[in-house]
């Protein structure tokens, strides 16, 4: 592999498809990222779990009110419009179908859309969070990760070896490597890097990338 | 009508073993502190309250509040859906020593568990969950084509937790994202005890602003000059 988009590539990319004013959920971590690279002139309204619609940036340090945190308890900001509200109304815009998009992590992803993303096996504390309430009732579930593990093993297969978050939920997957939708139970491939093969691509690729149309060139711009 | 009492020990009181306590907070969020460490005095004191089930979205952080309950070995069982934090050591060490039970409940399952709790409604379906792990052995039912879990109510006997404002009647507002599970806690538990940073008259709060209506609420007591557990963790602070 001689190259693949950094995380914030990755996020960047994801970035593009969310709509002005769209709805957005976005997972604690890596997804937070996506925040930044919003294109100009369009704004989203982002919702975290813990019961704030429209929250901004982290405040700076020494600034921060810890009464004003988000689902990663991190400190946030609020802009024009922010609204507070309790833990079952706020699950509620998530399962209720309110939410437009949501773009959680992975550990791995089946062709079928199963999302694997919230225990790696028996040993530790298993801890649950809002990823399983998460991947219900948003109208879009996308999911962005590295196309491998650390140790080079596809995280796009045919089924989930680890623990299920949700069955059949993502919608489209955003890789270090490739835009690719979950559609009848398939990955179609949309984007990929220009500098690799189909063959390549697929080589790391744990289940059959189906073509339907034009693959177009995946390309971000250098973000940090 | 008056719901406040004089002080924290009284606020406290009749906290008994092995009963189901609710504490509201979101990481350090709306934890009310001054209630737990209060509770912690008297178990120092007198042994009780122990064998305790404590349902909060985490499991304790550092060594304040429900993490300080937890080594001071009050806690039998916690109810939460993420026992993870910043410093997790108290939680952690005892879950693998086989000292504490743990039901791990998807965080808006959670949520609504609360809320049916204190709405009279014994149980539910939700999407969550379904086809994995924590759905074994839980009733299944399709509607609309697709399949839902079936989820049951949570009830407590007491609710702990932290408001900004509270009248005298208990009805209650909070201070930004600290609101997360208290209203729907303040509805599940027996009774319901509030520590508010400040407390007025009945008419001092705007009732288009109160959050928890104080039909939900057995006690007030002020803290005037509660601290926030973050705030406080980020001091390093312990509690023992």
């Amino acid at each position: 592999m001689t190259e693949k988009l950094s995380n914030a590539q990755i996020a960047w990319r994801a970035a593009q498809d969310i709509e002005d004013e769209a709805y957005v959920n976005l997972g604690i971590g890596f997804p937070e990222m996506v925040a930044k690279f919003q294109p100009p002139g369009r704004q989203a309204i982002f919702h975290t779990e813990n019961g704030i619609l429209n929250f901004g940036e982290s405040p700076a340090a020494g600034e921060e009110d810890w009464d004003l945190i988000n689902a990663g308890k991190k400190a946030v900001t609020l802009k024009p419009g922010a609204a507070f509200f309790n833990h079952a109304d706020s699950f509620a815009m998530v399962r209720g179908g309110h939410l437009d998009v949501a773009i959680l992590g992975a550990y791995e992803v089946a062709e079928n859309g199963d999302l694997a993303n919230w225990s790696t096996g028996p040993k530790g504390i298993p801890a649950v969070g809002g990823a399983m309430d998460l991947v219900h009732g948003a109208k879009r579930v996308a999911v962005i990760t590295d196309h491998v593990t650390k140790d080079g093993r596809p995280k796009l297969v045919k089924h989930c070896t680890l623990p299920l978050t949700g069955l059949a939920c993502v919608t489209r997957v955003y890789t270090s490597l490739a835009v690719i939708d979950i559609e009848g139970g398939r990955f179609v491939l949309r984007e990929k890097l220009p500098g690799l093969s189909l063959e390549q691509l697929q080589a790391v690729t744990g289940a059959e990338l189906v073509i339907a149309g034009t693959v177009a060139d995946l390309v971000a711009p250098e973000v940090s | 009508m008056d719901k406040t009492v004089a002080d924290l020990a009284a606020a406290v009181a009749g906290i008994e073993d092995g009963m189901v306590l609710m504490i509201g907070g979101f990481g350090g969020a709306g934890a009310p502190i001054e209630l737990i460490h209060a509770l912690i005095d008297r178990f120092k004191a007198t042994g009780s309250p122990k064998n305790l089930t404590v349902v909060n979205n985490n499991a304790g952080n550092g060594r304040i509040g429900i993490a300080a309950m937890i080594d001071a070995g009050m806690v039998a069982k916690m109810i939460c859906s993420f026992p993870r934090s910043a410093d997790p050591r108290a939680f952690t060490e005892k879950y693998l020593a086989g000292e504490i039970a743990l039901e791990v409940v998807p965080q808006g399952t959670l949520a609504e568990r609360i809320r049916a709790g204190g709405a009279g409604i014994p149980a539910f379906y939700t999407p969550t969950s379904f086809g994995t792990d924590l759905a074994k052995g839980k009733p299944v039912a399709e509607f609309e084509g697709r399949p839902y879990v079936q989820e049951r109510w949570l009830k407590a006997d007491v609710a702990l937790l932290k408001a900004e404002l509270a009248d005298t009647q208990g009805n209650l507002t909070y201070r930004k994202a600290a609101r997360n599970f208290s209203p729907l806690m303040a509805a599940a538990a027996a009774v319901t005890v509030v520590q508010a940073t400040k407390v007025v008259e009945p008419g001092g709060i705007d009732p288009e602003a109160v959050i928890t209506p104080g039909i939900f609420v057995t006690r007030v007591v002020e803290v005037a000059d509660a601290r926030q557990e973050e705030a406080l963790m980020r001091e390093g602070a312990a509690y023992a």
